[in-house]
């Protein structure tokens, strides 16, 4: 396999967005899965379909809407001009920012289901063994969904490691900073350098199936134990 | 009363033997059309359309893609490449029409801000500080592996001694039409785009530009070639030599190219 330093660098940028994104989505799908998994509110449904929309949405106009969002006149881009901390386009933040809109609903089904699964009984039995809610949510919800919250992380992070439109759109393909694996492979093509492109592809496929395959088995696994 | 069915029946063929007849006479082209020449192509598929009744349908993207595109089996039947050596590529590969290439047009590059007063006419903004009034911080080009808008614009801060001082701005667009949204929608404050983008008659549309200097870059000469798929269709033999003629050279000019 042929991988330069540069691609070597995009493999460790990709890995961070990925590890980065991933952390602070689960603190945020966490509560988003549990209000769902249990609210009897109507506007779950239109929160649910908010939440999947990424999954349907193409990339391109996720960017878009990105790009004019983080710009000046842009919401996002007022708000971060107006805290301080300039402009979020073409920056790692921004990227993060775009990864876990992009990765949102791969963290947040497994978690619905994990916690629907369970049902309220083991909460109902804490709440009489007189555990507040929160505790009782980190003592025992937590514990119990573990096999959601694995599948999450694991789909979120495969997921923006496999990230391309958005990362297009808003990134500015910098080095070190906004360069990440699949925008190295598009440039090696595009640049007609087809062995390098080959070396940092077929990394991705033996990734990609690493991760699913892990996943089939943990599935397979929890299916055992569960019966 | 079959009449009306009947009727009907003769329409159908009536109006199958007539699209017919026009297909026979004229034919379609499939053309991979650089971005930076996007507006440019439509308007000369039009005229082309008016003045020979063939029709040229347009695929607009990077050179880079349609290469590789090309070279697996796309149907592509003309190439206006954003360059001249991937055509030149081609021929040697065997995958072009040898004898075919000539240049339809030579892009021209210019320095361009939303702002109406950053950008100079001799682009010293992209000399200055960051922390001065006239300041930027992000500078939009498109790849320079990729494009050659962008290899050009490397050039042009090379020889103004600019380089090292904007390398930490630049931004990179996978094409010229990238840089030119980055630009557009403000994320980068200045950028090099191709002047076809931003203006028309010879007018800069929006926004301030510097038309850099032809003697600052390599000239941007762009391609066009023959594909094999092409060869025996006629449509892709009068669009060959409908892009040399007057009408189709007026409306290049326009555009902000030169030939």
């Amino acid at each position: 396999m042929h991988l330069t330093t540069e691609d070597l660098s995009t493999i460790f940028l990709t890995l961070q967005l990925a590890s980065v994104t991933t952390v602070l989505l689960l603190l945020i799908a966490t509560p988003i899965a549990w209000w769902l998994a249990h609210t009897p509110s109507r506007w779950r449904a239109p929160i649910a379909a908010l939440v999947a929309l990424p999954l349907v949405l193409p990339p391109t106009v996720l960017g878009f809407y990105l790009l004019i969002a983080l710009g000046p006149l842009g919401p996002v881009g007022q708000f971060t001009h107006w805290a301080g901390w300039g402009s979020l386009a073409f920056s790692f933040s921004g990227l993060v920012l775009g990864s876990m809109i992009y990765s949102l609903p791969f963290a947040v089904q497994p978690l619905v289901n994990a916690f629907e699964a369970m049902g309220s009984r083991p909460m109902e039995v804490a709440a009489t063994l007189r555990a507040n809610k929160l505790d009782a949510f980190f003592t025992v919800a937590i514990p119990l969904a573990k096999p959601g919250f694995v599948m999450a992380a694991m789909l979120s992070f495969a997921h923006t490691v496999g990230e391309f439109g958005v990362v297009l759109m808003i990134g500015g393909n910098i080095p070190d900073k906004t360069r990440v694996v699949s925008t190295q492979i598009y440039g090696h093509v595009e640049a007609m350098e087809y062995a390098q492109a080959h070396g940092l592809a077929g990394a991705m496929l033996v990734f990609s199936f690493l991760v699913l395959l892990v996943l089939s088995w943990t599935n397979r696994r929890k299916a055992q134990t569960a019966t | 009363m079959p009449s009306l069915f009947l009727r009907l029946f003769g329409w159908v063929i009536i109006s199958i033997s007539a699209v017919a007849c026009a297909t026979a006479k004229a034919e379609e082209v499939t053309v991979a059309v650089a971005a930076n020449f996007t507006a440019p192509m439509q308007k000369i598929a039009q005229a082309f359309e008016q003045d020979t009744g063939h029709k040229a349908l347009l695929a607009f993207g990077a050179t880079g893609k349609f290469y590789a595109q090309i070279k697996n089996g796309a149907p592509f039947a003309v190439l206006l490449s954003a360059d001249d050596e991937t055509p030149a590529r081609l021929e040697k590969e065997g995958v072009a029409v040898v004898g075919t290439r000539f240049t339809y047009a030579v892009g021209r590059l210019a320095l361009w801000s939303k702002n109406h007063s950053l950008v100079d006419d001799k682009g010293q903004v992209l000399l200055s500080n960051t922390t001065d009034k006239n300041g930027f911080k992000k500078l939009a080009i498109a790849d320079p592996r990729l494009a050659p808008y962008g290899a050009a614009a490397l050039e042009v801060l090379d020889r103004m001694g600019a380089l090292a001082k904007v390398r930490p701005k630049l931004v990179q667009g996978d094409s010229i039409g990238q840089a030119f949204q980055f630009v557009m929608t403000e994320n980068a404050e200045l950028g090099f785009v191709a002047l076809s983008q931003i203006s028309i008659d010879g007018r800069i549309t929006q926004g301030s530009a510097w038309v850099v200097p032809q003697n600052l870059y390599t000239p941007l000469k762009q391609d066009a070639v023959l594909l094999p798929v092409g060869k025996d269709n006629l449509a892709a033999l009068a669009l060959m030599k409908y892009m040399r003629t007057d009408r189709a050279q007026t409306i290049i000019r326009t555009y902000g190219y030169s030939l």
